[in-house]
């Protein structure tokens, strides 16, 4: 086990300010508050799951939303159905999820670098408009879903149980990637980013690792992608737009790319850089209003910054500082 | 289902494939040369098509000013962006650079709708070309043969100047082997910055192209970006000759594809299921094609041949 280090500390630290987030949104009566930092765990379990084979894979994957909205989809179609079981929601989604990745996975892996990233963004514009033309389930508007999955045991319909559920999930995945990238095959497919020649050469069926890996990263993003539909209770191809892949790379490499807890940091400056300057107010009234309108300009500078001045991340930053110490 | 209606999407579809090679040539240029993924292409398209449309304007409805303006002042904003921000990202990988170009995509669709507001902008096409041509008893829109053939133009141009001139001989050196050609004495940073400006220059020329026909609105360059990203990926990255054909077939597919599956699929299938199913597949079918290739040919169907 590794020596308890600050940064560890500081993990912990604001893994439990989440855990606190419904009380103290109880304590000063603004639910809104439970509602955006789901919604940020959730963009965190996304990314996580990116991470995997974006930081330690390294294959850049400009598709991945599309996990995500047929995470969402499978609970939107099966609720207009009438299915309310989130078990069924949880299962359609994985099986559904996991059957494409392992087909486009197997399709994308042959190709790499440039192509690889162009072909995974192709494929997830391709689900983007089959979610288009499905008319019967809403179409480009997309499709309501009146009622939030029914686990049984206990149902997400109450906002705060969805809230524990994601954060349940946010740190089971991130247990679960913190002992896939320390074991064997971690190792392996860490070696497949630095030299994956030499991995051939000694001998791995490279192709399998890193399609393993990329079934695996996407199954993560269809469990968050069930989660954003019963947060929003509606589900639309913009789940799938590319953009929104764009916007989960933004998160990890702000986070710092490779590092486990990196995702988490870089959803939630994203996300709350967003939400503070979509409503932030200078006092002088043409100033806010342009930033009202105009918000996504200036987020569009920041990521270009983040990648030009900030190389490592946010927690990538501590991780290096760490790293030099030693 | 007629020849004429046939030959008119055939048309279509060409029209919509020069287009598309106008904007892939730039890219593929751009990626050969500098290994460079360049995302934020498809911003440099929309800000020509904007150019065009204010030129179109304020010059009293002159297709040559829109045309003065736009192809000059999109090169001109494409050698200040390769300046400022891209030209220190060509030593930084890929994802780095899809990254900033992401960024630069947001921040140009939000420029736009600062300046010329969120509703689209019209432009008209030029008179002497608002008529129809008569080609073989079919009368087609002159403005989309115009299109056809200038794309065609720029297409035996590009050919000459990539393999008849020096610059086009340095630029092939540069796309095999930069650290030889830099070596030798060539101003690398100077064949970067020129490819470069030409393709923003053609990207401005597409946008030009396209003013009349489509919407000229923020984000409009980011469905024909991808649809570029398609036709080099198919066509083999780096390469012109791989653009030219890739942006032809991506465009005839995709347009036949819209106009004739819907009713092909209602010979074979229920009416209903037809309706459902024969959209989706249409615009699916690039993609299909996409993968098929990338599947049998992972380098695309005319990679670049090195050494």
């Amino acid at each position: 086990m590794d020596k308890v280090t600050p940064r560890i500390v500081l993990a912990a630290a604001l893994l439990a300010l989440l855990a606190l987030v419904p009380v103290a949104s109880v304590l000063l009566g603004q639910s809104f508050y439970v509602t955006l930092f789901t919604r940020i765990m959730i963009f965190a379990l996304a990314a996580m799951g990116l991470n995997l084979i974006l930081g330690y894979g390294g294959l850049v994957s400009f598709g991945h939303a599309m996990y995500v909205g047929i995470g969402a989809y499978a609970v939107g179609i099966l609720t207009f159905h009438g299915v309310g079981s989130g078990w069924a929601h949880l299962a359609a989604a994985l099986a559904v999820g996991g059957g494409v990745a392992l087909v486009v996975g197997a399709i994308c892996l042959r190709t790499s670098g440039m192509a690889f990233i162009m072909i995974t963004l192709a494929f997830a514009q391709m689900v983007f408009f089959l979610g288009v033309s499905l008319r019967d389930y809403g179409g480009d508007d997309g499709l309501q879903i009146p009622n939030r999955s029914d686990f049984g045991l206990f149902s997400l319909a109450n906002g705060t149980v969805l809230y524990y559920a994601t954060f349940a999930l946010l740190v089971g995945v991130l247990f679960l990637t913190h002992r896939i990238v320390h074991s064997r095959f971690g190792m392996v497919l860490r070696g497949c980013k630095s030299n994956e020649r030499r991995m051939k050469a000694l001998g791995f069926p490279t192709l399998r690792y890193k399609l393993a890996a990329y079934v695996i990263s996407a199954l993560v993003c269809v469990l968050a992608g069930v989660l954003l539909g019963n947060l929003t209770r509606f589900v639309a191809p913009a789940y799938m737009a590319w953009t929104v892949s764009g916007e989960l790379i933004v998160m990890i490499v702000l986070g710092g790319l490779g590092t486990l807890f990196g995702p988490i940091v870089g959803a939630a400056a994203l996300l709350l850089l967003e939400e503070v300057l979509s409503s932030f107010k200078t006092g002088i009234a043409a100033v806010d209003q342009l930033l009202s309108q105009h918000w996504l300009a200036l987020i569009g500078l920041f990521i270009v910054l983040v990648v030009l001045v900030l190389k490592q991340g946010l927690w990538g930053r501590l991780v290096a500082r760490e790293e030099s110490r030693r | 289902m007629t020849t004429g209606l046939l030959l008119t999407q055939l048309l279509n579809g060409l029209q919509l494939g020069v287009l598309l090679f106008l904007l892939s040539a730039g890219l593929t240029l751009v990626f050969g040369i500098m290994n460079f993924v360049n995302l934020s292409h498809g911003s440099l398209y929309m800000m020509g098509a904007y150019f065009a449309a204010a030129g179109f304007n304020a010059f009293g409805g002159s297709f040559l000013a829109a045309a003065l303006i736009a192809v000059p002042g999109t090169m001109l904003l494409g050698v200040l962006v390769e300046r400022i921000a891209l030209s220190t990202l060509y030593t930084r990988d890929h994802l780095d650079q899809v990254l900033a170009t992401f960024g630069l995509i947001l921040f140009f669709n939000e420029v736009v709708r600062f300046i010329w507001g969120p509703a689209s902008v019209y432009m008209n096409v030029p008179k002497a070309l608002s008529g129809t041509v008569d080609l073989f008893g079919l009368a087609y829109p002159s403005y989309r043969f115009a299109i056809i053939v200038v794309g065609l133009l720029v297409g035996v141009a590009l050919y000459a100047i990539i393999h008849r001139t020096r610059v086009g001989m340095l630029i092939r050196a540069g796309a095999s082997n930069p650290d030889m050609v830099s070596a030798l004495g060539v101003n690398i940073k100077g064949l970067n910055l020129t490819v470069f400006a030409l393709g923003a220059g053609l990207a401005g020329l597409a946008g030009l192209m396209a003013g009349p026909i489509v919407s000229v609105q923020a984000g409009m360059g980011e469905p024909i970006l991808i649809l570029t990203l398609v036709v080099i990926v198919t066509g083999g990255i780096g390469s012109i000759r791989g653009a030219f054909y890739g942006a032809l077939i991506v465009g005839v597919v995709d347009t036949m594809g819209r106009a004739l599956l819907p009713t092909l699929l209602r010979e074979f299938l229920e009416r209903s299921v037809a309706q459902a199913v024969g959209p989706a597949i249409a615009s699916m079918l690039i993609y299909l094609l996409m993968a098929a290739v990338l599947a049998w040919r992972p380098q695309g169907l005319f990679p670049v041949k090195h050494g």
